[in-house]
């Protein structure tokens, strides 16, 4: 029974996060749009997107080879398969024992790669350059990923997401100092992943500052369209992880819990929502900044990792 | 099973003897390297089944000097990646065979020296193929000595070898102690202590560290391993690097004795954190295919050097697990790396043999006309950036998990420590995949640059093999690391004299009870999955095939017809995808500097840019000893002009130095 019971939240997990990609993307483009004084689209334009692009054939260029063609699949199934990974509304999915952070990691790396190949293989000015950035700006955030890991493992015993969302819910930890910085660390690593503003414009076209966007520039069709839905994967991946990590509260616990269910997937949407608010409210505040300043915005996440990490350290010494 | 071994051995050193007469048939480079080939299964299968059934007892050698010869599980753990690294050079060797008859000498004595390291029982022995292993390597460095810059690269590829010779030689006696017992069941009886440990400790890490290419001992791999063939720098990169990180791990972690202090391991922790993030920097600048690869060679060192490190560290702690995970992360990246670098350097090989060039600059584009060199080194390129499920995540993921508990050594300098590295594992892993995009966006993907670039084909059968089968394995080994690491549990013993808690399983690797756990074949099944839905409903909706123009390009014309690849200079260079990462980190970590010089308005002279990079290890490590060699060499001169009574003064004196010295020694 047991199981059952993790399969079947597995499933409905699978189910909402994929009705929620797409919301995510576009309510907080709608969002952004209302605080701009804008009326904005609706927040399902980016799933007509989605659907109208499936529908065209796509265009490659002559010299692309089938990295062009395989990399947008690979691209969307990599941020699909760390999604699934990311608890939601409730703990002991059947694919929970899989989670782990490092693995996480490792997979959006993946999917990097991914994309900074298939935005090489044109042979193309702005393909290339996108692809130097966007791995030179990982491997600042990389670290600083790992560092709110440290701490993150250093609470719960383990990089596994199921024990260290347990920890965090059970409350017996308390507000720390190290967390609060863990957390800044984490937001920034997840705007640099997503390419949001103040690193990258998600919104930008054919400007010389961009960065995800110049990788994609030679892919349309159902290319294009995978690689739209690949990057509102990792978008609703990120705020899923933060949720799950440092606003655990409403999870339903292990096991057949309908009500409990219903609670979280409330908490859960009540949660996202929150965060879309949040990233929509910082983005319409602040400038994109300067490319060569991104290392200082990384290398400030990775120095507050740091300090989360020795903070932690002196706390337990002195406990 | 020993005597297959030392009869290999002899086979081997037989062919090294019979090359320089046979070398004038044509026939000669294919036989010693199908000899080779045949040597390198039976090392592999020995060692294999040295793992499988047990270690094999000391024998001594029969070549008339006390040499003992034995083969217990660490030994059999790098003679099996001995084997397999062999066989894939071997293999590449028999479609592009060395012509030479020195080389064809040295070849088999660099596969029978490694060997011979790998299997000795005592100091003599170990040292006898050590250098071997040198001296052999060198003769191939130097393969090519028409160009000066090979010359150099042998010269100080051989001025390396030799410190790594001045600081083994007295390394060794010291362990055999005043009793002078060289066999390693006298060195574990009486280990090492104070000073004397210490000496050990600073001498093992300088002797083999500069085998190994540990920073900053590091300089000598990128110069050699373009400047050998192919399948040689792959197997030097692959398999002779790893020897030296086996003499480490030997003499420091089981010769010196289960009960040394916490720092035992620090100076490799530190050494190996600063080795990755070098290696992967410099990796993202080079503009030749091989130095790059080597560059990448020495991060990987650093992380297998940071897992040795840490499992020194967690053992002085009495973390039995925990030390048994570094260990074991160790082996296992040592092994996958052997396998993924042979791959990459028999790749790039195959491109310079069909494309004429080494060079980043020069390449694009293959992906056309080398599909399969192309696909296996995307194997290898994936897991040399570590991504899942390949077999350099598995192992990362493995030192990432030793890393990120190396707080529990209580110590609160060493946590700091920890931390450091683990910021320092993270960063060379990510600046590892950088370069691994880099070198293969640069060489295999956009248009060609060159029209060499633009006709090259495949490699023939036997080359193709030589990548296939390490590619074949990277993915298992991916697939596989709990059963790999099962297979490693007899060398972490070794290493690890107390009891280590089992914690593989047959799918999955884990961290003690309750820690983090890694299930590659579950999360493979989830990717194909996941991957196959996908696949399968957007093929439902969208149209089939793809329609082909020219690149978009934000509107960028067609080329002209005397450009059928269009300008190369409108792609992406080696110099300027490395750009980002050259301002972020390279102006503290490699003193990089870029500088633009602007004509005055009006001035029609074109703007210049200069931009490079030095490694620090040249500033400040080879040029003071450059200086200090030019000073001793005229204080040397002195000696020349001395008159005959101090002449005769200086043997005698040392004499009655040297006598002072036995005395005081017998004394104590």
């Amino acid at each position: 029974m047991a199981w059952l019971a993790a399969i079947l939240t597995q499933i409905l997990h699978l189910a909402l996060v994929l009705a929620a990609a797409p919301l995510v993307v576009g309510g907080i483009r709608w969002l952004k749009a209302r605080m701009q004084g804008r009326i904005g689209a609706s927040p399902l334009q980016p799933l007509r997107d989605f659907l109208k692009l499936l529908r065209k054939r796509p265009v490659l260029a002559d010299n692309a080879s089938w990295i062009s063609q395989a990399a947008p699949y690979a691209g969307a199934t990599v941020a699909l398969a760390a999604l699934v990974l990311v608890p939601s509304f409730a703990r002991g999915m059947a694919l929970a024992p899989l989670a782990d952070l490092v693995l996480i990691a490792g997979l959006l790396a993946a999917g990097r790669v991914a994309l900074a190949l298939a935005g090489m293989d044109a042979g193309t000015a702005f393909g290339g350059l996108g692809a130097s950035r966007e791995m030179s700006f990982a491997a600042l955030a990389e670290p600083a990923l790992l560092l709110v890991a440290l701490v993150l493992a250093m609470l719960a015993g383990s990089t596994g997401l199921e024990t260290i969302g347990a920890l965090f819910q059970d409350g017996s930890l308390g507000l720390r100092v190290s967390l609060g910085l863990a957390l800044v660390a984490l937001l920034a690593v997840a705007v640099a992943e997503n390419a949001r503003i103040p690193v990258d414009n998600p919104a930008t076209h054919l400007e010389l500052t961009m960065v995800h966007e110049a990788m994609i520039l030679e892919a349309s069709g159902r290319h294009l369209a995978l690689w739209e839905a690949a990057s509102a994967l990792r978008l609703t991946l990120w705020l899923a992880l933060i949720a799950a990590i440092f606003f655990p509260f409403g999870t339903a616990p292990v096991g057949f819990a309908p009500l409990g269910w219903a609670v979280g997937i409330g908490a859960w949407v009540a949660k996202m929502a929150l965060l879309c608010l949040a990233l929509a409210a910082f983005e319409s505040a602040i400038a994109k900044m300067r490319v060569f300043r991104v290392p200082e915005f990384l290398g400030a996440a990775l120095l507050l990792g740091l300090l989360a990490a020795l903070l932690l350290f002196l706390s337990t010494r002195l406990a | 099973m020993l005597t297959a071994l030392i009869l290999t051995l002899a086979g081997l050193g037989l062919l090294a003897a019979l090359a320089v007469p046979l070398a004038r048939f044509a026939w000669a480079g294919l036989a010693m390297h199908g000899g080779c080939l045949l040597a390198s299964v039976v090392l592999a299968g020995c060692g294999l089944a040295v793992l499988l059934a047990g270690a094999l007892p000391v024998q001594a050698l029969p070549i008339g000097v006390p040499a003992l010869v034995a083969v217990d599980a660490l030994s059999a753990w790098f003679l099996l990646l001995l084997g397999l690294a062999g066989s894939c050079s071997a293999l590449f060797g028999l479609s592009h065979p060395l012509v030479a008859p020195r080389l064809l000498a040295a070849y088999p004595l660099f596969l029978a020296g490694m060997a011979l390291t790998l299997i000795a029982a005592d100091g003599f022995t170990l040292v006898l193929g050590f250098e071997a292993m040198s001296i052999a390597s060198w003769v191939l460095v130097a393969a090519d000595h028409a160009q000066a810059e090979n010359r150099r690269a042998a010269r100080r590829y051989l001025a390396f070898a030799l410190l790594s010779g001045i600081c083994l030689v007295p390394a060794i006696g010291l362990l055999g102690g005043v009793a002078g017992d060289l066999s390693f069941a006298g060195i574990r009886a009486a280990p090492p202590q104070g000073w004397v440990a210490v000496a050990v400790l600073a001498l093992v890490v300088v002797g083999a560290g500069a085998k190994a290419g540990l920073v900053p001992l590091h300089n000598w791999l990128p110069l050699a391993h373009p400047a050998a063939p192919s399948h040689v720098s792959a197997l030097m990169s692959a398999a002779m690097t790893k020897v030296a990180i086996y003499v480490l791990a030997r003499l420091l972690l089981d010769l010196s004795g289960p009960a040394q202090p916490l720092w035992w391991g620090v100076p490799l922790l530190v050494l190996g954190a600063a080795s990755a993030v070098l290696g992967a920097l410099r990796a993202n600048l080079e503009e030749n295919a091989k130095t790059l690869l080597a560059c990448s060679t020495i991060e990987n060192i650093g992380l297998i050097c940071i897992g040795l490190g840490l499992a020194a560290c967690f053992r002085a702690a009495d973390l039995g697990v925990l030390a048994g995970l570094a260990a074991g992360a160790a082996l296992l990246h040592a092994l996958n790396h052997a396998m993924f670098k042979s791959l990459l350097f028999l790749g790039m090989g195959e491109v310079a043999h069909a494309a004429a060039s080494r060079r980043l600059d020069r390449l694009g584009g293959l992906i056309h006309a080398m599909p399969w060199t192309a696909g296996a080194v995307l194997v290898g390129v994936a897991a040399a950036a570590s991504l899942p499920p390949l077999s350099g995540f598995a192992s990362e993921w493995l030192l990432l998990q030793a890393l990120l508990a190396a707080w529990r050594v209580g110590d609160l300098a060493f946590q700091v420590l920890g931390v450091a590295v683990v910021a320092a594992a993270a960063l060379a892993a990510a600046l590892a995949a950088a370069a691994m995009v880099r070198l293969f966006g640069l060489v295999f993907l956009g248009r060609p640059r060159t029209p060499r670039a633009a006709g090259a084909v495949d490699g023939p059968m036997p080359a193709r093999l030589a990548l296939l089968l390490p590619a074949g394995l990277t993915i298992l080994f991916g697939l596989l690391p709990g059963t790999l690491l099962g297979l490693a549990e007899g060398a972490v013993q070794v290493l690890l004299p107390f009891g280590v808690a089992e914690r593989s399983g047959f799918a999955m690797v884990r961290v003690g009870d309750g820690g983090a756990r890694y299930w590659p074949l579950a999360l493979t099944l989830l990717l194909a999955v996941v991957g196959g839905a996908i696949w399968w409903l957007v093929r439902r909706r969208a149209p089939a095939g793809v329609a082909r123009g020219p690149a978009w390009d934000c509107g960028f014309i067609a080329p002209p017809q005397h450009l059928p690849f269009g300008d190369p200079v409108t792609q992406p260079s080696a110099a300027g995808f490395g750009q980002p990462l050259r301002r972020m980190l390279g102006g503290s970590l490699l003193a990089a500097h870029e500088s633009v010089v602007m004509p005055r308005p009006g001035d029609p002279a074109p703007a210049r840019l200069t931009s490079g990079y030095a490694d620090p290890s040249e500033a400040w490590l080879l040029a003071p000893l450059a200086r200090w060699r030019d000073a001793l060499a005229v204080w040397a001169e002195k000696l020349r002009d001395l008159p005959l009574t101090a002449t005769l003064m200086l043997p005698f004196g040392t004499l009655v130095a040297l006598l002072a010295l036995a005395a005081w020694l017998e004394a104590r």
